[in-house]
């Protein structure tokens, strides 16, 4: 009988060590997690801050008169992106940004800066500049995008595999050719890249409407941003 | 008589456990402070760095598995994965240091290994943190090794 109520309290003991054990383990995961997710939170918000201070003293920065421009004028809701021609994420925002516009008949105007990350892409950017002369920019944009698989293997812009891209839009090859490298285009990626720096832009595509950044990447936060902006415009 | 010393329950093994779980605790830290570094941060790892995480983050999964119920065993799996991390670091941290000639650094493409994006007070870089990790995971493991074979 002794003997049985013995045994009965080991088991309670044994029992006891290890549920602590496993409290103690569960517990540590838990809040190793929370102070991550605490951390991640605290992190984007301080950020998010920086960014939308920095748009705020950098105005001039975000609209520059030699920037590839769609919608009208007097549009009153203006979208700036920062793209990289060779970016996968940019190519597959270009149809989704121009469904907003589409959505917004006439309330959009979109400005295209350049943020030529990936190696090479500065190439394909002198390419698009070049199209521009020629009228034939956003074809040519298009051509380009579609086939990016094609040309950034690897996430390299090869600027050779890009030319027969262009073959049926009609482009003067000679003339962009010579175009490509002239000092004015020079000028526009230096000018964007400068302000795509003091714009704390650091990946791509990055968009600001009326000013505003991104609060987080993604489609949803892009169209509510420009969904609040449209509304607000035109009340 | 109120002070029955259950059979079979070795306080060394207490100790032992706890050492085994200092070592996951480090893991995890060290586990998610990569995550934050590369994820959240955006500084993207280089190919020494990934080595470095190939072994750190099994950790996380391989310990607790020695914890519940305590096994002595998980030494010989862990400890192999936390010395090659801890060579992996030291390497690296002698790139960083300059120690290591040029022309043997595995980290040709992408990141270089070299540059240093985060100096905390001056000489606390990522990789050293790494071999800091390692090293205390290392010697946690070799003394639950010792303490569970007395």
């Amino acid at each position: 009988m002794k003997k049985r109520v013995q045994v009965k309290k080991d088991v309670q003991i044994k029992k006891e060590g290890p549920q602590l054990k496993k409290a103690i383990f569960i517990g540590s995961a838990v809040l190793l997690v929370l102070v991550f997710v605490l951390g991640i939170f605290l992190y984007e918000s301080e950020r998010l801050d920086k960014s939308v201070k920095a748009a705020e003293q950098n105005l001039t920065f975000l609209a520059r008169g030699h920037s590839p421009r769609l919608g009208p004028v007097e549009a009153k809701v203006h979208i700036v992106e920062f793209f990289d021609p060779a970016c996968g994420t940019c190519r597959e925002f270009y149809p989704l940004v121009k469904d907003l516009m589409k959505a917004n008949r006439d309330k959009i105007r979109l400005s295209l800066r350049y943020a030529p990350f990936h190696a090479g892409a500065d190439n394909v950017v002198r390419i698009l500049e070049a199209a521009r002369k020629q009228d034939k920019y956003w074809q040519t944009l298009e051509a380009v995008l579609a086939s990016q698989p094609y040309w950034a293997p690897n996430h390299k812009a090869e600027v050779e595999r890009v030319w027969p891209q262009l073959g049926n839009l009609g482009l003067d090859m000679e003339r962009i050719r010579r175009d490509m490298y002239a000092p004015e285009i020079d000028g526009v990626i230096t000018q964007d890249l400068a302000d795509a720096k003091a714009l704390n832009v650091t990946m791509t595509p990055e968009f600001f409407v009326n000013g505003r950044p991104l609060p987080s990447f993604g489609y949803e936060q892009l169209r509510k941003l420009v969904d609040d902006a449209v509304a607000k415009a035109y009340p | 008589m109120n002070t029955i010393e259950p059979k079979g329950r070795d306080p060394s093994l207490d100790s032992a456990w706890t050492l085994v779980f200092l070592a996951w605790l480090i893991a995890s830290v060290s586990t998610l402070g990569a995550l934050f570094l590369s994820q959240v941060m955006d500084i993207a790892p280089c190919v020494l760095c990934w080595y470095q995480r190939i072994f750190m983050f099994p950790l996380v999964f391989i310990l607790p598995a020695g914890l519940f119920p305590f096994d002595a065993r998980l030494v010989r799996y862990a400890l192999p994965l936390a010395v090659a991390g801890w060579m992996i670091a030291l390497f690296h941290v002698l790139v960083v240091a300059g120690v290591v000639p040029e022309n043997i650094r595995p980290c040709a493409q992408g990141i270089p290994c070299k540059e240093q994006q985060i100096e905390w007070f001056g000489f606390l870089t990522i990789p050293l943190l790494s071999l800091i990790a390692f090293s205390l995971i290392g010697l946690l493991l070799l003394s639950t090794y010792f303490k569970a074979s007395k």
